[in-house]
């Protein structure tokens, strides 16, 4: 965000914790957008986001004092609707698992016989079907690891910004962010070089 | 043996950072060497890689939809007016 920006959106804020509702609505212009599209990644359902959407910045609204300027409004907004997408996760299934992905051994990328994708990604994520692929491979990643990889490789948060937008350390970020990756590449491999699995299963 | 076999653990456990260049440069210069000569880390480097950047060029965004951009200033404006009184 250039420093212009950033003191407009300080301005906005500042006008805001005033309690002038136009100079809040101004920044919900801003970040609905980007806000909308993380909590329908995250949770997966139209209806469900929209309701989360609201909470989320009547939450900022009346929370808006506490808002203190270390971060952005964004990171901030994107801070409160994941606690609330979290909240609503927890609310239907009490107990969240703590999934551990795994990380494949050396031994076994040597068994798999694991070869290169023979294509260009910036090419292939314009097709319709990859795309598909992808979000269908987002969807199976648990919880707290799908909110890391949206955030960090879909939103384009910095490792910083991920951090303070989930409430926990960068090196937490790091490690989860890692093995959602190698997560999604086991499902993307399956669709774009199913012989490795087949090499796995000694076929 | 031992030592390579620890090394090939802590590099898997590094490439992310490793395609994010936010390792220290002797922890890549020491990645750099085991890729030179271990095709199968190679190829799994690459397609993580690739799966980074197949999501990193994906994420355009759904525009919100009309009526929920509505229905969410409707409803800030009724609440967030009620908080004031």
């Amino acid at each position: 965000m250039s420093s212009e920006n950033r003191a407009e959106e300080n301005e906005l804020i500042g006008r805001a914790k005033k309690g002038e509702f136009e100079a809040f609505e101004e920044l919900v212009s801003r970040t609905e957008g980007k806000i909308y599209n993380h909590l329908l990644r995250l949770v997966n359902n139209p209806s469900d986001a929209e309701e989360l959407l609201q909470e989320t910045y009547l939450s900022a609204y009346k929370n808006i004092a506490s808002f203190k300027g270390n971060s952005t409004f964004s990171t901030w907004i994107y801070r409160i609707a994941t606690n609330h997408a979290f909240m609503l996760f927890r609310k239907r299934k009490p107990e969240l698992p703590l999934d551990e992905l795994p990380l494949p051994t050396h031994e076994e990328l040597k068994r798999r016989e694991i070869r290169d994708w023979d294509f260009d990604p910036a090419d292939a994520a314009q097709s319709g079907e990859v795309r598909e692929i992808l979000t269908e491979a987002i969807k199976e990643l648990p919880e707290n690891y799908r909110a890391v990889v949206l955030l960090r490789d879909i939103e384009g948060l910095s490792t910083a910004e991920t951090a303070d937008a989930l409430g926990i350390n960068e090196g937490a970020v790091k490690t989860r962010l890692h093995r959602a990756r190698i997560f999604l590449r086991e499902i993307l491999s399956s669709h774009f070089a199913p012989e490795e699995l087949e090499a796995m299963e000694g076929k | 043996m031992a030592y390579d076999k620890l090394s090939c653990k802590e590099i898997l456990e590094k490439l992310s950072e490793y395609i994010d260049e936010e390792l220290d440069p002797s922890m890549c210069d020491e990645i750099d060497e085991h890729m030179g000569d271990c095709p199968p880390c190679v190829a799994f480097m690459n397609t993580l890689k690739k799966t980074v950047k197949l999501y990193n060029t994906s994420g355009d965004e759904v525009e919100i939809p009309s009526p929920v951009r509505t229905k969410l200033h409707d409803f800030l404006r009724r609440r967030c007016t009620d908080e004031k009184e």
